[in-house]
């Protein structure tokens, strides 16, 4: 029988101006112990119809037509009392961000016998022992110990299985999976969706994973559902979706995905809904000041960088404790070329590039920038220049442009920090830039928050470029966008490199993505570099065990369609 | 955890040291105490022997430091007006400021949380918004105002309630209580309310602003899609969430209850420590006012301590030490 069948359903948000339907006529069925996917961009709807499948849906939003029946009965359209018993027994979720889905001033024990007895007619004992069992099965070592620590004890991975045991209290019917391993590195989402499919399998439960991952969806799914600014535009088994899409939208979509198995020139610029925005890179070249890069001299050497964290504070040197974040780390970067560093959250990948930067000063060892050292600048005059000379693009677009500041002010601050120009000509310089990237110069006068997070990105990049800077440092640029909007902004990154004869750091824990921007990667791990080579050396011949294990969990994309592809 | 609370007592000394040096530097500018406690009569020979008597020749760093080291010996000398011990004053007068502060505190925590909270749930109900507007005015309105209002209505109008002092108490031991009689908690009513109005209104607005920023949080969510009861997600899992930054602005809030209870005791003719600190400034009573302001400083402190420690009780992210989450 089937479980659980959405039909037709439209979710709608009024808004002052007019309606929003944030799905349209949307259907899909979810049968026991299968794995329905649900992909598609932000904003088009699939966690909308998670949370109109648990009554959870944010005010003023509301089912404006079609129904979802689970088990034979119709859901949809229930009381707040009524939905609220179905839910957590019947159908549970898991959330994307484990780090703030549980409480953190509640033990992981206490949740879990709450989460129980409001489910079950259980002793506390009773309920104690059942949320042991639970830890156990989700594979969390040691249950008796971790069941009386807080959330902030447990490690990202961990604290996501915590909250699939959380979802389990109930032994529900289906799951629905809101994007359950977007924040997790690699290896760990490798292990959750093992855990999750052995759960569906094992209990019958039927999952609706949403995602705008496709290499989750590949790995993990029987169906997948596609759906496209709130409508379903495509849907069926997996494998003959993601092999031969019929919809342009699925095409397009599957075309701007990284393969880690071939390296593209570019991505292929697949537009549809007419969203794709140029980035003039002509312009820009025509007014960039000519590098002439001498290969034989490195522009960066990094000679032993170390930075070490205070982790526990004492009044005397003695009895305080460091915490090594980088230790001893060495490479070169040579003039144009796009240096990658990868390696698991934790593995000290930002921290090289922020010291490089000059953001934390380096404890030892050395940073010299064309023949010039400069780590812990004293003077101040080099420290400006070199400050010109390098620019930042930051992960999260969110978090890293000023909310209260215009787009323009946002722009042309570096120009007036560095006093590169004057009064009219700094306006047109910005109205310049930003209709390069291609936001249009009207964009000078919005302020972030009127963006989409590919905008943001692009106005950061705009932000870069103002100094017009020599060499960029990019710490995971795309990891927060959508895989389309990814692939705009990579082929950006790629113009730049070649046009104007950028040199990079491109930080990364997405390994299809390094590979096709990277021509030398460095793999760190717990502050150290296991191995430097070519990229394409890198994949096809690792040369240690830790390199070829970080490959081996890549997903495997072979079955996804390669047409569209150069 | 230990070494943390020694860290806080010294720093905490080092605090009321700076507070008694500052008092006491200033009181040379709120007169002389000589011109108040002699009569028209005086010679300049009576005149010497009493600032002889009182230490008052000697340079202020010597005054301070014999101050000091009375205090610590629980001796803050002998009032200059009444002519008695300055510790026996104001333990006469503490239970009367320390029972209104403490009803007034309860009033203003209790039913500040209590609204909070209801005003973040039902966000835009008509209750909760009619006591939002009035909660403007408890937070706009003077003290002194609402002090007069109320004896205005309940006693000059109805005639309910009295309008001055402590009505009848009873000694335990050395401490009056006004707990025990019927007119002693009439007397509290009026005065507790004037005090602890602010303060209530100002719990119950950043309660409420805490709510609605925990409820909308991930694991609020989390909480709602298992499927818990509405009562156990506000109560349990938001409440104690707001706690933090709740408990850091009460905290200071009680200490000026205490501290600031000098306008109300006023209005109220309320034979508190306030009261007796309004006489000492007029008849320029130094051991007076000293011994008050280091007793609130060491309040002002302690409170302060005792809001740090109760945020490791809290939030547990706190108790790890020094660990990096």
């Amino acid at each position: 029988m089937t479980l659980l069948d959405i039909n037709k359903l439209t979710v709608e948000f009024p808004t002052r101006r007019k309606v929003f339907r944030a799905v349209d006529a949307a259907s899909l069925t979810v049968e026991p112990g299968q794995i329905h996917g649900l992909v598609g961009e932000s904003g088009a709807g699939k966690s909308t119809i998670g949370a109109a499948v648990l009554g959870l849906l944010e005010r003023p939003g509301h089912i404006t037509g079609g129904d979802i029946v689970f088990k034979g009965d119709t859901i949809s359209g229930l009381n707040a009392d009524a939905m609220r018993k179905l839910r957590g027994k019947k159908i549970s979720m898991i959330f994307q961000d484990p780090l703030t889905s549980l409480n953190p001033l509640f033990t992981v024990k206490e949740q879990l016998v709450e989460t129980i007895q409001a489910h079950h007619d259980v002793s506390d004992a009773e309920a104690v022992q059942r949320a042991r069992d639970l830890i156990d099965r989700v594979g969390i070592p040691d249950p008796d110990t971790r069941l009386d620590q807080y959330p902030h004890q447990f490690s990202g991975g961990m604290r996501q299985r915590v909250v699939i045991a959380l979802a389990l209290c109930s032994e529900p019917d289906v799951i629905i999976a809101d994007e359950p391993t977007t924040a997790l590195d690699v290896s760990v989402q490798a292990q959750i969706l093992e855990l999750i499919k052995e759960l569906a399998r094992e209990r019958q439960v039927g999952v609706i994973l949403v995602t705008h991952d496709m290499g989750v969806i590949a790995e993990t799914t029987d169906v997948v559902t596609v759906m496209y600014a709130g409508e379903v535009v495509e849907s069926g088994p997996t494998e003959q979706v993601m092999g031969r899409p019929e919809h342009p939208y699925t095409q397009s979509l599957i075309a701007a995905v990284p393969r880690p198995t071939l390296k593209l020139h570019r991505f292929p610029q697949i537009s549809y809904g007419g969203r794709e925005t140029r980035f003039a890179i002509e312009d820009l070249a025509r007014n960039w000041p000519k590098v002439e890069n001498d290969p034989s001299k490195p522009l960066y050497e990094i000679k032993g960088i170390t930075k070490r964290f205070l982790q526990k504070r004492g009044l005397l040197p003695w009895s305080r404790e460091y915490f090594t974040a980088v230790d001893q780390v060495s490479f070169d970067i040579k003039p144009g070329e796009v240096f990658g560093v990868v390696g698991e959250s934790g593995s000290g990948k930002s921290t090289v590039a922020r010291m490089i930067a000059g953001l934390y000063q380096v404890d030892e060892g050395e940073v010299i920038f064309d023949g010039k050292t400069v780590s812990n600048l004293g003077d101040k005059a080099v420290q400006e220049a070199y400050r010109q000379d390098i620019q930042m693009i930051f992960q999260d677009p969110f978090s890293s442009l000023n909310p209260r500041m215009r787009v323009d002010e946002i722009v042309a601050e570096p120009i007036r920090h560095h006093k590169l120009m004057e009064g009219n000509a700094i306006q047109k310089r910005v109205e310049d830039l930003l209709d390069q990237v291609g936001l249009g110069a009207s964009a000078a006068l919005k302020y972030p928050h009127e963006f989409s997070g590919g905008q943001r990105q692009r106005i950061s990049i705009a932000r870069a470029l103002a100094t017009q800077p020599r060499f960029l440092i990019c710490d995971e640029p795309t990891s927060a966008l959508d895989v389309s909007i990814q692939a705009q902004i990579l082929n950006i990154l790629k113009d730049l490199q070649e046009h104007l004869g950028l040199t990079m750091l491109f930080i990364s824990h997405d390994l299809p993505v390094v590979r096709q921007m990277c021509d030398r990667v460095a793999v760190m791990k717990a502050g150290k570099i296991v191995e430097i080579q070519d990229t394409e050396s890198l994949f096809a011949n690792p040369q240690t065990e830790y390199t070829r294990e970080l490959l081996d969990l890549m997903p495997k994309l072979d079955d996804l369609s390669t047409e569209n592809l150069e | 955890m230990l070494a943390y609370i020694i860290r806080r007592v010294f720093q905490s000394v080092i605090v009321l040291l700076v507070v008694g040096l500052v008092a006491f530097s200033m009181f040379r500018f709120v007169g002389d105490p000589v011109d108040n406690m002699l009569g028209q009569e005086r010679t300049q020979t009576d005149i010497d022997r009493l600032r002889t008597d009182l230490g008052l020749d000697k340079p202020f760093p010597v005054q301070y430091f014999k101050f000091l080291q009375g205090a610590v010996q629980g001796n803050f000398g002998v009032s200059y007006r009444q002519g008695r011990p300055v510790s026996t004053i104001i333990a006469e007068r503490a239970p009367a400021t320390l029972e209104l502060a403490l009803v007034s505190g309860f009033l203003a925590i209790s039913i500040g949380i209590a609204l909070g909270v209801f005003t973040a749930i039902r966000r835009n109900g008509i209750a909760a918004n009619t006591i939002m507007t009035l909660s403007l005015i408890g937070v706009s309105l003077p003290t002194f105002l609402i002090g007069i209002l109320l004896i205005y209505i309940f006693s000059v109008e109805l005639d309910l309630l009295p309008s001055f002092g402590r009505g009848e108490t009873v000694q335990i031991g050395g401490w009056s209580t006004g707990f025990l009689t019927a007119s002693g908690l009439k007397a509290l009513i009026l005065p507790s309310i004037t005090l602890g109005l602010y303060q209530m209104t100002l719990i119950m607005r950043l309660v409420r602003s805490e709510m609605l920023e925990v409820l909308r949080a991930d694991y609020v969510r989390f909480a709602r899609a298992r499927g818990l009861a509405e009562r156990a997600i506000n109560f349990r899992h938001a409440l104690k969430n707001t706690l933090v930054p709740v408990i850091t602005v009460t905290g200071l809030q009680l200490g000026s209850i205490i501290a600031f209870a000098i306008i109300t005791e006023t209005v109220f003719q309320w034979p508190g420590v306030g009261l007796l600190f309004i006489n000492a400034i007029q008849f320029v009573d130094i051991p007076v006012m000293a011994a008050y302001l280091m007793l609130i400083s060491v309040m002002f402190v302690g409170i302060n301590l005792i809001v740090d420690l109760l945020y490791f009780a809290i939030d547990p992210r706190l108790r790890v030490d020094g660990r990096t989450a």
